[in-house]
């Protein structure tokens, strides 16, 4: 390939800028809840996000990256012009963050899982033709953009209506309280940590079996729960606070299972929503690496993974502390008790979606989780009007991300073709 | 790169604080019945007037709030209650002050007096009253912990024992004045015409008084039974 080395930094580069924005903007929807509620400062919210998120995106943000790369283009078709498929992916990413940042310049409920998926399917069908898009494959994906926000809103309104029957409701709330929130840290626990391991971790050097993985991850939640309840029994119980408010010394105790569910959340949109940055990159990577051998089944590259990662905590750190900040303020409706059933069914949700392949929007599958609790009669009010815009959303994304590839791609074919 | 995120966007107003804070300064207004027949028991018509003006004033202040809160319930708000229980409990809210206010402006207007011995008795009776009112801001004040619970479990236990008492209290209301009408109708022969039925009026809408705030309590209770 005449230009491969400056395809690979054109490709670094803009996936880096990608992941930056992520990490700028995106992870403060799924890190705000903790914040709001008062459970993490801004401070501590940013390292667990961190931490978190770098994980999330290293360890099983493989399989999206996999789908965004190379299973929606049918690149058969592009045998002997690798160069088109260079470009199409460089569009797609110029393209997305392109809407990404008019978007939220205009507070649209725009995901940028579907700004990527519109990107490069508009660069397929007018780049190379409408037989380029695998079909089946972005029928699935769009059945997981609507089943994803369901199932977390089922999973929300049962986990919430199991804490109504166990804590809430009973005559002790607190004692109660103390009982299961440990429980319930060591279910957060063993389901995030089974769903990544079952997926598969041979790409850091960790190969288990389905028992092994069962037996991590249950040892993984007994320790978070021994801790979680170790942490419990220290916090007293303070009348002062119940006075204007009664159940606050029981908001306390959710507190901790939310620093976990914070993690969690945190590590689901590292693993689903690095793909949307590092994808065309690992795209770009294997044409190049192969010598414009298009259809190269070489494994991703680790560090691919690593740079989307590094990417989302640069953002993060550099932008993403102040709009953590902004938008938590706005959310004071979530306590902990609710809160934590939000993300700990929005986290299963998407690392479930992660494992298998399916690129989903962390933010609407939160926004499903949130709507879940509100059917348990769990919160204050939810303004519907923000699920419509979000309705509009997904039918405007597709085509304006499709129509800014084709643009972008024009561009490069002027410059470089 | 920042801007307001969507997602923040999902949560509404949510309706229950300005809910307490209105049937707050709605009972306030109905407290300022105790010091105005207070002041008509001792013929100080100027107390009168400065109670009536002070109960105008809450009244008016409820009514903004009223307003305001109408203003924040779109219909694509979603509520753990229903929203036309939810209007009908701030017109309710709103309905207590407004009553106070008629009674203050009533007996201003007409410089009303009170026959000696049926000072205590109507004391009681007003104290009464706004105890019922009092007791409907308590359970309305147990809203917050009923969206904390969805609406169910125990918490609904503690609300239903204080609609009981607020029962109790209204039942109260009505049987002394029963009695006051008693006393009334045993000396209305001795009395100005006019007096007796003005009395009459002002019992009843002192009665009304912790009619509504009964009738708050109930539409509390429909909300828990969505």
């Amino acid at each position: 390939m005449e230009y491969g080395l400056i395809y690979l930094i054109l490709a670094g580069v803009f996936g880096l800028f990608m992941a930056w924005g992520i990490g700028a903007n995106d992870v403060a929807n799924a890190m705000a809840t903790s914040v709001g509620s008062r459970v993490l400062t801004i401070k501590q919210a940013v390292l667990v996000a961190a931490v978190f998120e770098f994980a999330g995106a290293v360890l099983a943000g493989g399989e999206v990256t996999s789908t965004i790369r190379s299973g929606i283009i049918d690149s058969g078709l592009l045998v002997d012009q690798p160069d088109m498929l260079v470009f199409g992916m460089l569009a797609a990413l110029l393209a997305a963050g392109t809407w990404l940042l008019l978007a939220s310049a205009m507070g649209w409920p725009v995901s940028t899982t579907h700004s990527i998926i519109g990107a490069i399917v508009g660069f397929a069908i007018a780049g190379i033709g409408w037989n380029a898009v695998k079909w089946p494959m972005i029928g699935t994906i769009a059945m997981s953009w609507v089943i994803s926000p369901l199932l977390a809103g089922v999973v929300a309104y049962l986990i919430f209506r199991s804490v109504q029957m166990l804590i809430l409701d009973r005559r002790d709330p607190f004692t109660n309280a103390r009982r299961y929130v440990p429980i319930y840290i060591f279910f957060a626990g063993f389901v995030i940590s089974l769903m990544t391991m079952l997926k598969g971790l041979k790409h850091i050097g960790l190969d288990l079996t389905t028992t092994e993985s069962y037996a991590l991850a249950f040892a993984i939640g007994t320790v978070l729960g021994i801790s979680g309840k170790l942490i419990i029994n220290r916090i007293p119980v303070d009348p002062r606070l119940d006075r204007e408010f009664h159940f606050a010394n029981v908001e306390r105790i959710f507190g901790v299972l939310m620093i976990v569910t914070a993690c969690a959340m945190a590590f689901a949109h590292g693993s689903n929503d690095v793909a949307n940055a590092i994808g065309p990159v690992a795209a770009v990577v294997s044409v190049v690496q192969s010598g414009g051998e298009v259809a190269s089944r070489s494994p991703l590259a680790l560090w691919v993974l690593m740079l989307g990662a590094v990417g989302i905590v640069l953002g993060l750190l550099m932008l993403g502390h102040r709009v953590i900040a902004t938008v938590g303020k706005e959310i004071t409706q979530l306590t902990p008790s609710r809160g934590f059933a939000c993300e700990l069914a929005a986290a299963s949700t998407v690392v479930l979606a992660s494992g298998t392949g399916l690129p989903v929007s962390t933010t609407h599958t939160l926004v499903g989780a949130v709507l879940g609790v509100g059917l348990a009669r769990g919160i204050a009010a939810l303004n519907l009007s923000v699920v419509r815009s979000i309705f509009m959303s997904w039918i405007i994304t597709l085509p304006a991300g499709g129509i800014l590839a084709i643009v972008f791609f024009q561009i490069l074919l002027m410059i470089f073709g | 790169m920042i801007s307001k995120s969507y997602f923040s966007g999902i949560f509404g107003h949510s309706p229950i604080k300005p809910l307490q804070e209105h049937i707050t300064k709605a009972v306030e207004c109905a407290e300022q019945l105790v010091p105005l027949f207070e002041a008509v028991a001792k013929a100080d018509f100027e107390a009168v007037e400065a109670v009536q003006q002070q109960a105008s004033k809450l009244e008016d202040e409820a009514d903004t709030m009223k307003k305001e809160l109408r203003m924040h319930l779109p219909r694509t708000l979603f509520l753990p209650v229903d929203r036309r229980d939810l209007l009908e409990l701030l017109r309710l809210q709103d309905n207590i002050a407004n009553t106070a206010k008629d009674v203050c402006g009533l007996v201003l207007g007409r410089q009303m007096t009170l026959p000696d011995d049926l000072v205590e008795p109507f004391m009681g009776y007003v104290q009464r009253s706004v105890d019922a009112a009092r007791q409907a801001k308590k359970t309305v004040e147990e809203l917050d912990e009923l969206v904390e619970t969805g609406f169910r479990g125990s918490e609904i236990d503690v609300v239903h024992d204080m609609l009981d008492e607020l029962d109790r209290i209204e039942k109260d209301t009505d049987n002394i004045q029963i009695r006051l009408r008693r006393t009334l109708r045993k000396q209305e022969k001795d009395l100005p015409p006019v007096d007796v039925m003005f009395l009459y009026k002002i019992i009843e809408l002192v009665g009304k008084l912790a009619d509504i705030a009964q009738r708050v309590g109930s539409r509390l209770q429909m909300m828990l039974a969505k």
